[in-house]
């Protein structure tokens, strides 16, 4: 049996177990998922977007799912703690793909803004909901989109109403449990208003050592003058796979910090599709890879400068040992009509072993005249003299290496504006290139 | 603003200088593509079996094949049964003098720059001049025999060479290649062929000429260059066709094979037919191109300057085999009016110690869309692989586009590979600086593109240099307002 038929087996065998757990408006937009995934199928590698992930292969495994939403038994908030030292925030968690409010934080968010589970959001919040859900992720785009919408029942709404500043950070921390091998399908939906400023930190991590596949789907709105700041990290295991989308549209003068670290996992793809609607919209885009043994890291972008006296800032480092694959895609298109658009894109990567492969495709696509774009990208080893210098100073080799590498990703991570989850980061960076698995301290998770 | 007007009404006046006809009785063939047509062509040129049965394996692979469609381009339609295959100029022979040309073929080619007497060429250079589907004339042909070179038509070599051709025809483009790389081998024409044995260094420039000239035809031309060791040639290649209101075909095949310590530099200067202002006809340059660097220590370099064509396709690349081997390659690409680009390079690294260089400048004015397509590749047995590449986009205008595609993919920890590009429109504070000490903007559009070209034209043999950069003027005229 091919990957995609199984999930049409699935669909059609359960629609009505999905769709019992799930509110209409969520099950409002199945048919039309399935009717194009069953039309399209999995991307193969002729697909531009696919080429360096072979997607009906991460499918094609029997994971379990928990349609029928059964309880996991436990609380997060007693098993978790996050160590980042002085970094206070609101946490909450999204338990494989349930948003998990048997416990919420204590601490009291501005009037009106939302944080909660989106199925029962679409029922409490039905007009917001309606407006939003399935806007940007369309499932005639992309298999993915197509199949999250179909399976989905319950992910994360973050909303922030016009105006409103949230001042502290939203944690929310992705936990994959089970028993079984299981697949998760998540969705995601952030609405900042116009004005509105809010930071949301999202970890992934697993905690049972089973095949993982979790499928994620994120549509974000920034209205005018809102302001974002979006840190991902993955912190999972080489079991697990993640297939992310993630659609962000930007209105008029607003800004965006999209951050995705990718430190531990099995198989990444993140495609992020930044629309820039409105003047003046700016989007600053990072990631920062280390990978090693078999694992994969694809992340495709793509920044649609739709509107004229936009920027987007990216900046992508990757650092490759063992025999892990990354690849690089990002396409800048800027359209007709979006004059005064600076669009800058780097792409740096250390291949540290003969078996790392690495695929970079840095992409301008321009139909404007008055722009400024361009982009970088590399590929390279250590530098000799810099090792040199350093063991002359009598620094071992591999103490110079590390030394190196470190400050090579150190880049991506100064960019963090947080400033506690910064100094964390740089030394989980440390303890991943010094082979040490990342353990929080007091966690009972990852004990 | 009158003044700006008026120039660029000038220019949109002003017509495709190659753009006549010859008026010459040619043998065309009926139009369509069959089994037929291929055995048809093969017999025409007297050809031997094995490339007849060459011509007719890589005919039913093409029929299994679809056009690619993956470039970013708008190709029309192309009905391949709506053109003929083979048009000889030549037909009409002297039967006192058989070997003399058509007068009329003479004054063609004087008209295009390209003296085929002998005793006026340029010296120092040769010249192999190709109408429609044959070699009109190749100069200094024995001048050349003297040190064992052999230039000569494709057509000529497998006559009188046909063990060299056999051994080399098809090892670096496989008829297998791509879906016009197999439409070529099925009914390839001529195109020249050259060989230069070991240790020579080639006296003079070669050069091949390429003219469309009969209606409803399109020319596949093939051209087969071998560097023995410690050789070396610079090869030329010009082209341009008439004007016509539909759009002619062009698909060519271009082989070299470079051997220990021998260099090959290919310089193209392409000026097809680019359509008129409307985007109505012109040549479809559907183009595969290739050097094998076999030997240790070869090099070759690809130099293009594209300013024809309705649509380019078309990607001169290079495979790395020998250790130590050494490519380049630069392009200037001009799109105007409604022309489409879609250009660049692949640099394949199979030896240790290898290295390339890719400079691409586009320039796109009018409503052109002007792209760059490459891919550096350095697979695990290439250690210390090396490649820098730089392709910078300059916009004319609003309403053209500048895209840049470009793969990279390192499978060897030791590779070292760098990318940068760039997009922008022409420096106000450029313009300002020329408008300042009394260069009309028009003129100083013309200045700074060439500057801005001017790391590839330097590339170019002189004679050539001098063309493309009058070339370059005249393309991009009118584009700016």
């Amino acid at each position: 049996m091919n990957s995609e038929q199984q999930y049409i087996d699935l669909y059609l065998q359960a629609q009505e177990l999905i769709c019992r757990h799930s509110s209409s408006l969520m099950n409002s937009r199945r048919q039309e998922a399935f009717e194009a995934f069953r039309q399209s199928g999995f991307p193969g590698h002729q697909a531009e977007r696919y080429k360096y992930t072979d997607v009906a292969q991460v499918f094609s495994p029997d994971y379990g799912l928990n349609l029928s939403r059964l309880d996991i038994p436990v609380n997060p908030y007693e098993v978790f703690r996050c160590d980042v030292p002085n970094l206070s925030t609101s946490l909450y968690f999204v338990l494989n793909d349930q948003f998990y409010d048997k416990a919420l934080p204590k601490v009291q968010l501005p009037d009106g803004v939302i944080v909660s589970s989106l199925n029962k959001a679409s029922v409490q919040h039905p007009e917001l909901l309606e407006r939003c859900y399935g806007r940007l992720a369309r499932s005639g785009k992309d298999a993915i989109n197509a199949l999250n919408t179909m399976l989905a029942q319950d992910g994360l709404l973050v909303y922030v109403p016009r105006g409103v500043v949230v001042d502290r950070t939203i944690q929310v921390v992705n936990i994959l449990r089970a028993d079984v091998d299981l697949m998760v399908n998540r969705r995601v939906l952030v609405v900042l208003e116009d004005g509105a400023q809010a930071r949301i930190l999202v970890c992934d991590h697993a905690l049972d050592d089973r095949n993982f596949l979790a499928t994620q789907v994120s549509e974000i709105f920034v209205g005018e003058n809102a302001h974002l700041e979006l840190y991902e990290l993955e912190e999972t295991h080489v079991k697990c796979r993640r297939m992310s989308n993630m659609y962000v549209q930007m209105q008029a003068n607003s800004t965006a910090v999209l951050d995705s670290i990718t430190l531990q996992n099995g198989l990444t793809r993140n495609r992020a599709d930044v629309r820039l609607d409105g003047p003046g919209a700016e989007v600053y885009m990072n990631g920062c890879v280390i990978a090693d043994q078999k694992q994969h890291v694809d992340n495709n972008t793509l920044i649609d400068h739709a509107a004229a006296h936009c920027q987007s800032h990216q900046l992508y480092k990757y650092v490759l040992d063992d025999e892990a694959v990354g690849a690089f895609a990002g396409r800048i298109l800027v359209r007709e009509g979006a004059q005064h658009t600076v669009s800058k894109e780097t792409n740096a990567n250390l291949c540290a072993s003969r078996t790392a492969r690495m695929y970079a495709q840095p992409m301008l696509e321009i139909y404007a005249d008055d722009v400024k774009c361009s982009h970088g990208s590399t590929v390279g080893q250590l530098g000799d003299a810099a090792l040199f210098y350093m063991r002359q100073r009598g620094i071992p080799e591999d103490e110079a290496r590390m030394l190196l590498k470190f400050a090579f990703v150190g880049e991506v991570i100064d960019s963090i504006r947080l400033e506690s989850l910064r100094d964390r980061l740089h030394h989980l960076a440390e303890k991943r290139f010094r082979g040490e698995l990342s353990r929080c301290k007091d966690c009972k998770l990852c004990k | 603003m009158e003044d700006k007007n008026s120039f660029v009404r000038q220019v949109a006046e002003k017509k495709y200088e190659f753009g006549f006809t010859t008026d010459v009785q040619t043998d065309i063939i009926d139009k369509g593509l069959s089994e037929d047509v291929v055995r048809l062509i093969s017999q025409k040129k007297n050809e031997p079996e094995w490339l007849l049965e060459f011509r007719l394996k890589a005919f039913r692979y093409w029929l299994t094949q679809e056009a690619p469609t993956w470039g970013h381009l708008k190709m029309p339609e192309i009905d391949y049964q709506d053109i003929s295959y083979y048009a000889d100029p030549t037909a009409k022979k002297n039967q006192d003098a058989p070997k003399e040309i058509d007068p009329e073929l003479m004054k063609t080619f004087d008209k295009l720059g390209i003296p085929l007497e002998e005793r006026m060429a340029l010296s120092g250079m040769a010249v192999d001049a190709v109408m429609d589907s044959v070699s009109v004339k190749t100069t200094f042909t024995e001048k050349l025999q003297e040190k064992g070179i052999i230039f000569c038509s494709i057509s000529e070599a497998v006559k009188n060479h046909p063990d060299l051709v056999r051994q080399y025809l098809g090892t670096v483009v496989p008829y297998r290649d791509n879906y016009f790389a197999a439409l070529n081998s099925a009914v390839f024409s001529d195109g020249s062929f050259v060989y230069i044995p070991k240790g020579v260094r080639c006296p003079m420039e070669l050069s091949t000429y390429f003219r469309i000239n009969a209606r409803g035809t399109g020319q596949f031309e093939r051209t087969l260059i071998v560097c023995d060791e410690d050789a070396y040639v610079s090869y030329l290649e010009g082209c341009t066709a008439p004007m016509r209101d539909e759009n002619q075909l062009h698909a060519a095949i271009v082989e070299i094979v470079v051997m220990k310590n021998a260099e090959v530099k290919y310089s193209t200067v392409q000026n097809w037919y680019p359509g008129d202002s409307e985007g109505k006809g012109g040549v479809l340059n559907l183009v595969t191109k290739r050097g094998h660097l076999r030997g240790d220590n070869s090099r070759l370099s690809w130099t293009q300057v594209e300013t024809g064509s309705a649509i380019t396709w078309k990607y001169p690349s290079c495979v790395l085999s020998g250790d130590g081997s050494q490519a380049e390659f630069y392009s200037v690409a001009v799109t105007n009016n409604f022309q489409q680009a879609d250009t660049g390079t692949k640099m394949i690294h199979l030896g240790r110690n290898t290295s390339s260089t890719i400079i691409s400048k586009g320039i796109s004015a009018g409503k052109s869309q002007n792209s760059y397509r490459g891919l550096v590749r350095v697979a695990p047995s290439a250690e210390n692989a090396r490649n820098y590449s730089s392709c910078d986009s300059l916009l004319l205008g609003s309403t053209c586009g500048a895209h840049t595609f470009p793969y990279m993919d390192a499978q060897n920890e030791t590779a070292v590979i760098e990318h940068e590009a760039t997009t922008s429109k022409i420096s106000e504070d450029q313009l300002f600086y020329c408008n300042q000490r009394g260069i009309e903007t028009e003129d100083a559009v013309g200045l700074i593109v060439n500057g801005y070209a001017k790391d590839v034209l330097n590339k170019l043999p002189m004679e050539f240099a001098v063309e493309a950069q009058k070339l370059l003027g005249v393309s991009l005229e009118g584009s700016v307002g």
